[in-house]
């Protein structure tokens, strides 16, 4: 399977015009390209499958916002890319659990990145308080939010959803759960 | 205004919802007051992060709907890089491994203790300490038969029958009582007992021993001795020349044995230079016992002999026994040591050497447990 895919390995171009168009078989394409070369990282360094999928899918996040907003430059081979961001990844991660030996079995050339890691880190944990918000924040507030803020529905559809009897009620309801959101959010 | 109203109306403004007039409105307020102002810049960035958010927990949706796709454990044993098979199989047998090399060692070690291998000993050379309960075990029946006879004839006679768990031989130093014999003989000893050839035995003490050189110098403490009278040999300082006839005088059993025989060797076992090696016939019970040349002169204790040659013994050089003597502290002596200088034994036939000889030769008895 792996030498098929490596056959059929697409250009680093296309990735990046697949990101800005939202193809998700490019995505798709993507995904399982450079897989296998950042599970040898990680399973080689002390590690498991299960840390190479999170470590894998924090590094193809970090290069989609980056083509996303505009600010990728092609300067170097994607994989050299991806792998040094997951690289600095893991080495975060293994400092962290202790599990860190000082050395790093490496199997590609790799490329400073550390401000694009410690600006997603940051993002990170700005994303952690959103979800701890939404979860103590509860049914129905949750779903209200959700369904206008990110999944821009209408605040029609919300009133026929929560069976309110008119849409300004459901507005009173809707600005009451973003003030509390906000809120537990700043108060984290 | 409300609150509610405001927020309503900056999300209006910010999804440009709103009339031509109504913005120019909305911009003028927000321009005057610095608080709209926050307010709107404030809900862009929450309400920015909360889209963010959501796109984020889409975006690792579909990750893992790819990943739900890929063979993870055929992968797996594809990139793992495999180390050499002999640490592969230390991996996954090293507990047994573990075991297997643990009895092999025991059951080395143990083999080697129970054929003596481990011993520091070399089997070549025995030390002539007598260990007596052997003989005790072997004679069991006519000891018996003797100790019956001993109880009725001697109940009267406090001295210790018991012949001792190993027995060696001593000469006397002086005629205070000081007697010196090998340190291999009275080691481990909870208590020593000389004897003399009349049969009498005597509480004694080590005061002094040289492991190194193997001698213990003894001192008899008990309140039936008497002195023994002027010591007929002297102690020979230099060494003595290949080929001069010596003789020992010695209790390999339990009698007074005299053993003839001749220098052989200036270095005692393995060319060990603290020792002779003579040739002398000496048996268990002989280890300490006095090495005398023609004239009279103490030359050495004997201490061995080597098992696989015939007629090599070996005797510690009397100059180690001098110095032995000078190093005793002072405060371990409670009489005086003067060695005799006057040999009494020149010139005597040997028959008349051993007769004098007879009384300072004792018969060292050492009782543990």
């Amino acid at each position: 399977m792996n030498k098929e895919l490596k056959a059929s390995a697409p250009t680093d171009s296309e990735i990046v015009l697949g990101i800005l168009n939202n193809s998700e078989i490019v995505l798709k394409k993507l995904y399982t390209t450079y897989f296998p070369m950042v599970l040898q990282l990680i399973i080689n360094n002390n590690g498991n499958e299960d840390d190479a999928k999170d470590i894998y899918q924090e590094a193809i996040i970090v290069l989609y916002n980056k083509v996303k907003s505009g600010q990728f430059e092609l300067s170097s081979k994607l994989k050299t890319y991806i792998y040094s961001v997951c690289r600095r990844l893991w080495l975060k991660r293994l400092s962290q659990m202790n599990r860190y030996g000082g050395d790093i079995r490496d199997f590609e050339e790799y490329l400073p990145v550390d401000d694009e890691v410690d600006n997603h880190n940051e993002r990170d944990i700005q994303f952690d308080k959103m979800e701890n918000a939404l979860q103590l924040l509860g049914e129905p507030c949750k779903t209200i939010m959700e369904d206008f803020y990110i999944h821009n529905r209408s605040m029609q559809d919300i009133c026929e959803r929560f069976g309110y009897t008119n849409a300004d009620n459901a507005k009173t309801q809707k600005y009451k759960c973003l003030q509390r959101l906000k809120k537990l959010f700043f108060q984290q | 205004m409300s609150d509610n109203q405001l927020t309503e109306l900056i999300e209006r403004y910010l999804n440009d919802e709103m009339s031509h007039d109504e913005r120019i409105e909305f911009e003028l307020l927000r321009k005057n007051d610095a608080a709209v102002d926050s307010r709107v810049t404030e809900h862009k960035q929450f309400i920015g992060l909360l889209k963010q958010y959501g796109e984020r927990l889409e975006l690792q949706k579909r990750l893992d709907a790819i990943h739900d796709e890929i063979d993870v454990h055929a992968l797996k044993e594809e990139v793992t890089i495999h180390p050499a098979w002999i640490v592969q199989l230390w991996r996954h047998h090293h507990s047994k491994i573990s075991v297997a090399a643990s009895i092999a060692i025991f059951a080395i070690l143990s083999t080697l203790f129970f054929t003596g291998k481990l011993n520091s000993h070399d089997s070549r050379f025995v030390e002539l300490r007598d260990e007596v309960n052997r003989i005790k075990v072997s004679n069991d029946q006519l000891k018996k038969t003797v100790n019956t006879s001993l109880i009725n004839a001697k109940a009267t006679r406090p001295k210790p029958s018991n012949p001792g768990n190993f027995r060696g031989t001593g000469f006397a130093l002086s005629s205070n009582g000081y007697i010196v014999t090998n340190y291999h003989v009275i080691k481990d000893a909870d208590s020593v007992y000389v004897q003399n050839a009349m049969g009498e035995s005597f509480h004694s003490k080590v005061i002094y021993t040289e492991p190194q050189n193997d001698i213990a110098i003894l001192e008899i403490n008990d309140s039936t001795f008497k002195n023994l009278g002027a010591v007929p040999y002297n102690f020979k300082k230099s060494s003595t020349d290949l080929g001069e006839n010596v003789f020992t005088f010695g209790y390999p059993g339990g009698e007074v044995v005299f053993g003839p025989g001749a220098l052989t060797s200036a270095t005692g076992y393995q060319g060990d230079t603290t020792e002779y090696q003579v040739s002398i016939p000496v048996n268990p019970g002989n280890s300490g016992g006095p090495l005398l040349d023609d004239k009279g002169n103490v030359i050495g204790i004997i201490n061995g002999k080597q098992t696989q040659v015939a007629g090599a013994a070996f005797a510690v050089k009397s100059s180690y026994l001098l110095k032995a003597i000078q190093n005793i502290p002072s405060d371990s002596l409670t009489k005086s040591l003067t060695l005799n200088s006057k040999n009494t034994l020149a010139g005597l036939s040997r028959p008349q050497q051993l007769k004098k000889l007879k009384n300072y030769v004792f018969m060292v008895k050492v009782y543990n447990q």
